[in-house]
């Protein structure tokens, strides 16, 4: 009689992606190339906030974008544009970035002419939350009109992010959209998240959000 | 949504481990996952049993222990279980107090595979 025998793996699922995101951070870390993965749903704001961002730090920093949205260049067009280097991957229908797919546009870049790369993610709150994409920082956009119930709807995305961005503040006249509740809410699943309340239309906050990034970049190049 | 390319992630630290152990079919595979995680168990089982067609893990059953997420009061340092995505605040419920902070149900491995 054949026996049946049980074999403890305890293995991770996503161990091989993890991987390559860890040589990805060895990598960027022995150039000195800080990157940042930005993820928010579709409309949040994300290339705008990548194109403000971005023109706040010109003077002081050399920046690129990695464009995952879903087969279009409108917005690697956007960002060209603005002067900055910008690498459009092909995404097909997938859902979310992840390690492999970083690699490839990484290998398009000149990583000793950088020292920022943001990482535009494809427009999903859930997905992306679940792939390690060898960003040294992760941050999040949620905008007003989506509402401040988001945190209990997609609670992972809130766990792994290191910062917050609250887009569009300049709807919250319009909204039934309560900031404190959003951020006891986020606090909770998160307490070490840095919260910015922004509006990349009127240029409110968005000072705020660039000292933290600025910081976040000189801490990582000491 | 994501469930295809983790499905292959499965099928591929299964086989290898099949193989390490000189099996000839694997019977069961146990995953361990957080209640945070958006995964869907039936699409799981339905890409598995897809992608391992003519390898060893063909007809293998995954069974999906779901892990909890829990939360600690920061009041009286209680840890409970939270439906996350039905409650509209978290609530500990030995001291009602509101100050809580997430302390798991992120898991996402894979415990063991039954083999012959």
């Amino acid at each position: 009689m054949t026996e049946i025998r049980l074999i403890e793996i305890k293995e991770d699922i996503l161990a091989d992606n993890d991987k390559v995101a860890e040589e990805i951070r060895n990598r960027l870390h022995s150039r000195q190339v800080f990157m940042l993965n930005l993820m928010a749903s579709p409309g949040g704001g994300k290339t705008s906030l990548i194109i403000e961002t971005l023109r706040g730090l010109k003077q002081s920093m050399r920046a690129g974008v990695i464009e995952g949205d879903i087969d279009s260049m409108v917005d690697a067009e956007k960002v060209a544009k603005e002067g900055i280097p910008a690498v459009q991957l092909r995404t097909g229908g997938a859902c979310h970035l992840d390690a492999v797919m970083v690699e490839m546009a990484l290998r398009e870049m000149d990583l000793y002419a950088l020292d920022l790369i943001i990482i535009e993610n494809i427009g999903n709150l859930v997905c992306p939350a679940e792939f390690d994409t060898g960003a040294v920082k992760n941050a999040m956009i949620l905008s007003v009109p989506e509402g401040d119930d988001k945190p209990l709807k997609y609670p992972l995305m809130f766990t792994v992010c290191d910062a917050l961005v609250v887009n569009k503040i300049d709807y919250l006249t319009m909204a039934d959209f309560d900031m404190k509740v959003l951020k006891e809410r986020v606090l909770k699943l998160n307490p070490k998240i840095r919260i910015f309340e922004v509006s990349c239309k009127t240029g409110e906050g968005i000072p705020a959000w660039i000292q933290w990034l600025r910081d976040e970049v000189a801490n990582f190049k000491k | 949504m994501h469930e295809l390319p983790v499905t292959e992630n499965i099928l591929k630290v299964v086989l290898r481990h099949a193989e390490e152990a000189k099996a000839v079919k694997v019977i069961s595979v146990s995953l361990r996952i957080g209640e945070l995680s958006d995964i869907i168990d039936e699409w799981l089982q339905r890409y598995f049993d897809y992608l391992s067609k003519g390898t060893p893990a063909e007809g293998a059953a995954l069974k999906v222990e779901r892990m909890p997420v829990v939360f600690r009061c920061e009041g009286c340092g209680e840890s409970f279980h939270v439906k996350i995505r039905e409650v509209k605040d978290v609530v500990c419920p030995a001291c009602g107090g509101g100050k809580a902070t997430f302390v798991s149900g992120r898991e996402f491995f894979i415990k063991d595979i039954e083999v012959i």
